[in-house]
């Protein structure tokens, strides 16, 4: 069976080289779509410096109520569970930036004065770098929730090819939001205690979530090494090293992914790839 | 005061730690709470521990459900699966599903969704907190942990909170940079680094906090670290810090200590304490 990958690269801490690890594996093999699900600070496009052909907005559904049909009964704001709804003496008034879209209000208002407004909390870009394709969010400055803009980019998932998903850093929700529908997960961590730390809590969250998943170990040679004997202990694969070297930092600090001018990484990232495509496939 | 970046990694909690060192008598928060790191540099103990409620969970009583699937199509979140179970990592707890429900079979249960913590460090009071593995809303948690810095703050008698926030400028961002008095940006002088840093600037201009800067790891770039520094010349923000790369930060963290306390006279300590001083004269 040759069914299609789709890898996201997840970490838990900051700052360990997601972004370079999805963007060289992706530069390495063939068919393959790049989704940047970092929308609160995207980096992909930094690196790989797309030719944008469409950009579309993202919104969500805030309630806009009619002062006419209102009768302040307040029902709206009972069930509301963000504190997004305040029904005055003599007006509603709603907090948009808690309001999370679930349309509850207009569903429970009796007198029907409530309908739902768009509202744009993002942008969706997809572009082309050679023949890479490149889709990207970026959630406006100011607005708080990135899942639905995470949600618009992975609408952009074409089926026929294999995907690979750079996710936020962290553990919450915009994580599981990228993660979800995965069927593997690559954690890029680097041999410290904060990223071990932050490793063993992302493990948690893939463990819950059922999705199969490996380490690739960044920056190797800092550090300790605890991050080795963790993985050891739990018979988790190490994918994959890359060591720390000023030149690869450098690169990375021009915006230039490395394998393009250290090409003998090109074979070890499609050898990674295609154990992974191996194990989805099994 | 919130330490923030924007991009993760560049830096945020080994100079939220040294500040620590450096302040005396602040209060200090750890506002990343779904990948707190500070405490394996502050060694907290812990004297209270609070359980944080998140959103509630939707629950199917499958005996009365009877499969007719409207929960699921009026789910903003896709939370409920086609087997309509629901999916405990999408589910927000907003409760539509329980009021559209026409035999009542749907209730919104309690969830722990993490746990906050009032400790007490060498270097003064600690608020914290831990998010469970997954879960969501942790702006919310994020604001308890503030509210339970202010509480120490007072009780103390500190004028000062340092906070260290979180990567990324959406919601566990906000919560930790709204209301403050200064935030300061540290930056990396990458391209990710620079691109990250102006949309961290931007957030902070949107709720009127005023910025300073950091570049960290400046000598791996110095053509980057200049542009960072002429562009805040250009917009009147200060840079209070350039420090360089230093493998001694690594050892320090891997030893459990501040960078103060490990290599009190490496070139990066050095800059910590005249950053601080920075920081203080416009305080």
């Amino acid at each position: 069976m040759n069914k299609k990958a789709i890898i996201a690269v997840a970490s838990g801490k900051g700052g360990t080289g997601k972004t370079t690890v999805a963007v060289n594996m992706a530069l390495s093999i063939e068919n393959v779509q790049l989704l940047d699900c970092d929308v609160e600070e995207p980096n992909a496009h930094v690196l790989l410096q797309p030719k944008i052909y469409e950009t579309k907005p993202v919104y969500i559904l805030n309630p806009s109520v009619s002062e006419e049909l209102c009768d302040l009964c307040g029902k709206c704001a009972d069930f509301c569970k963000y504190n997004a709804i305040f029904v005055g003496p003599e007006k509603v008034l709603v907090f948009r930036e808690l309001c999370l879209g679930c349309c509850g209000c207009a569903i429970v208002c009796p007198k029907k004065a409530i309908s739902e407004e768009e509202r744009r909390i993002g942008t969706i870009k997809k572009g082309l770098a050679g023949g890479l394709e490149l889709v990207y969010g970026e959630l406006d400055v100011g607005e708080p929730m990135a899942v639905p803009v995470i949600r618009g980019v992975k609408k952009q998932i074409k089926s026929d090819k294999n995907m690979i998903l750079d996710s936020p850093p962290g553990t919450s929700c915009p994580v599981i939001e990228t993660v979800k529908g995965s069927n593997y997960c690559i954690l890029v961590t680097e041999p410290t205690p904060f990223g071990l730390h932050d490793l063993k809590i992302t493990v948690q969250v893939l463990e819950g979530m059922k999705i199969p998943f490996g380490v690739v170990i960044n920056r190797a040679g800092i550090g300790d090494k605890k991050v080795y004997e963790y993985c050891e202990k739990k018979s988790i694969p190490v994918l994959l090293e890359i060591p720390f070297q000023r030149r690869i930092a450098e690169f990375y600090s021009n915006g230039v992914p490395f394998i393009s001018e250290m090409p003998e990484w090109k074979e070890k990232f499609r050898l990674l790839f295609n154990a992974i495509k191996e194990r989805v496939s099994e | 005061m919130t330490v923030l970046s924007g991009k993760g990694g560049t830096g945020k909690t080994t100079i939220t730690a040294s500040f620590a060192d450096l302040a005396k008598n602040a209060v200090i928060a750890d506002c990343d709470v779904d990948a707190p790191d500070l405490h394996m540099l502050l060694h907290p103990q812990v004297l209270e521990t609070q359980e944080f409620k998140g959103p509630k969970l939707a629950v199917i009583d499958k005996a009365m459900c009877t499969e007719c699937g409207l929960c699921r199509e009026s789910c903003k979140f896709d939370a409920v699966d086609e087997g309509l179970q629901i999916d405990p990592f999408s589910c927000e707890g907003c409760g539509v599903c329980v009021v559209v429900c026409p035999v009542n079979a749907i209730t919104l249960t309690e969830r722990i969704s993490g746990h906050a913590y009032v400790s007490r460090t060498e270097y003064g009071s600690m608020a914290h907190a831990l998010l469970s593995p997954g879960e969501a809303n942790s702006g919310k948690l994020v604001t308890l942990v503030r509210q339970n810095a202010k509480t120490l703050a007072e009780r103390d008698n500190s004028d000062l909170i340092i906070i260290d926030g979180p990567p990324g400028v959406g919601c566990p961002l906000i919560a930790s940079v709204t209301g403050v008095d200064a935030g300061l940006i540290v930056t990396e002088p990458t391209k990710s680094g620079i691109h990250d840093f102006e949309r961290a600037l931007r957030l902070l201009r949107h709720f009127n906090v005023p910025p300073f800067i950091c570049v960290n790891m400046y000598d791996i770039n110095e053509d980057n670290a200049g542009k960072i520094v002429s562009f805040c010349g250009e917009n009147n923000i200060e840079v209070v810090g350039m420090m360089p790369f230093n493998p001694v930060v690594t050892e320090a963290m891997v030893n459990g200590k501040t960078i103060l306390e490990y290599a009190p006279e490496s070139d990066v300590a050095k800059e910590i304490a005249s950053m601080w001083k920075k920081i203080l004269s416009v305080f």
